[in-house]
């Protein structure tokens, strides 16, 4: 990632989706990695296309692109490991973006009513008008989580 | 004068026994303790019964073991995976499941099952207990209950008559604890 200063503004991820940028606030985000092998399962959940080993956690990956673009990536360059809320708890989710990320400081403009609902505010770079993206909106989870829980007498361990 | 700490004992590390196997190609991972028996596809071919739910496809047959009917799940139409021509039959402890694979691919020691990711929130939660990492793979860890919900089970018991039930006649052979497994039925104590 390449760093910017701009006291006084707030940080964002800048990513790289196909032809568009779009970003995300920088305290949302883990860590950029290469892409790795990602383990695929049977699952009904759309979006999700299997999990990535990352130092000893296993990362569901989220393809956004989709959504956003309304196709998938020809090619990925990296995973952008952010943290997706479920209420009061928080999971980690790879997001593949096909292009360097930056880190920049910027001012955040609030997103209006008329947006859809995974934008979390607007930012102006360089020129341009980039959409923040709300990763809980664009990711899934959450309303399947009433389903009954086996008991186990292994440790489980959130990821 | 100082006391010496007293040693602190070494806390022994949580494992569980499970068996990696295939339906479709895909790896899956049970636990042994979950699994009473697992015979041979072609053993059981005399002694279940062919039923025909419509809006249960993925079961096709029912043994009856004592007053207890057992259904016999395919895994490839309970996981939407391809058909496949299943080798075994995992009896299923404490359920009133098999489910039919395509074949063992080994035992192992799990460690560690990771509760799977609060993204997955569809059905799959009900399938699988986790995921554990086993030699830098990720493999899902299936639920025994999660094969057919009571909804399911009181559908498939609607859907039987009482004369389609036959009494399996190997059940004696293969119960837990039986002595000498062969490749036709291999008991798992418990």
């Amino acid at each position: 990632m390449i760093p910017s200063a701009d006291l006084g503004s707030q940080s964002f991820v800048l990513l790289r989706l196909g032809e568009r940028r779009f970003a995300v606030a920088a305290t949302q985000i883990s860590e950029l990695v290469a892409p790795s092998r990602i383990f695929r399962f049977p699952l009904r959940t759309p979006k999700l296309e299997g999990v990535i080993l990352r130092r000893g956690r296993i990362v569901p990956v989220c393809d956004v692109a989709e959504a956003l673009l309304g196709k998938s990536l020809a090619s990925r360059r990296f995973y952008l490991i952010a943290a997706r809320h479920y209420g009061d708890k928080s999971e980690w989710v790879a997001v593949p973006v096909s292009g360097e990320c930056e880190l920049i400081s910027a001012e955040m403009m609030a997103a209006s009513e008329s947006d859809a609902p995974h934008v979390a505010g607007w930012i102006s770079h360089n020129g341009e008008v980039i959409e923040i993206l709300n990763i809980d909106a664009l990711t899934p989870g959450g309303e399947g989580l009433s389903a009954p829980a086996p008991s186990t007498a292994l440790l489980e361990a959130r990821p | 004068m100082r006391v010496a700490a007293p040693l602190s004992k070494p806390i022994a590390a949580r494992t569980e026994q499970i068996i990696l196997f295939r339906v479709s190609g895909q790896l899956f991972a049970v636990s042994s303790a979950s699994v009473q028996e697992v015979r041979s596809v072609d053993s059981l071919s005399g002694a279940a019964t062919e039923i025909n739910q419509p809006t249960i496809r993925k079961v096709r047959h029912v043994l009856r073991r004592g007053d207890k009917a057992l259904y016999v799940v395919s895994g490839s139409a309970h996981f939407g995976l391809p058909p496949s021509s299943a080798g075994l039959v995992f009896v299923l402890r404490k359920t009133r499941t098999a489910v039919s694979v395509d074949g063992i691919d080994k035992m192992a020691t799990m460690t560690r099952l990771q509760s799977l990711p609060l993204a997955y929130c569809h059905e799959e939660r009900a399938w699988y207990r986790g995921l554990t990492a086993i030699d830098q793979n990720v493999i899902p860890v299936v639920n025994p209950e999660g094969f057919l919900t009571a909804e399911e089970l009181a559908l498939l018991d609607a859907s039987l008559a009482p004369e389609e039930l036959p009494e399996e006649r190997t059940e004696v052979q293969t119960e837990v604890g039986a002595e000498n497994p062969t490749a036709e039925g291999m008991a798992f104590p418990e």
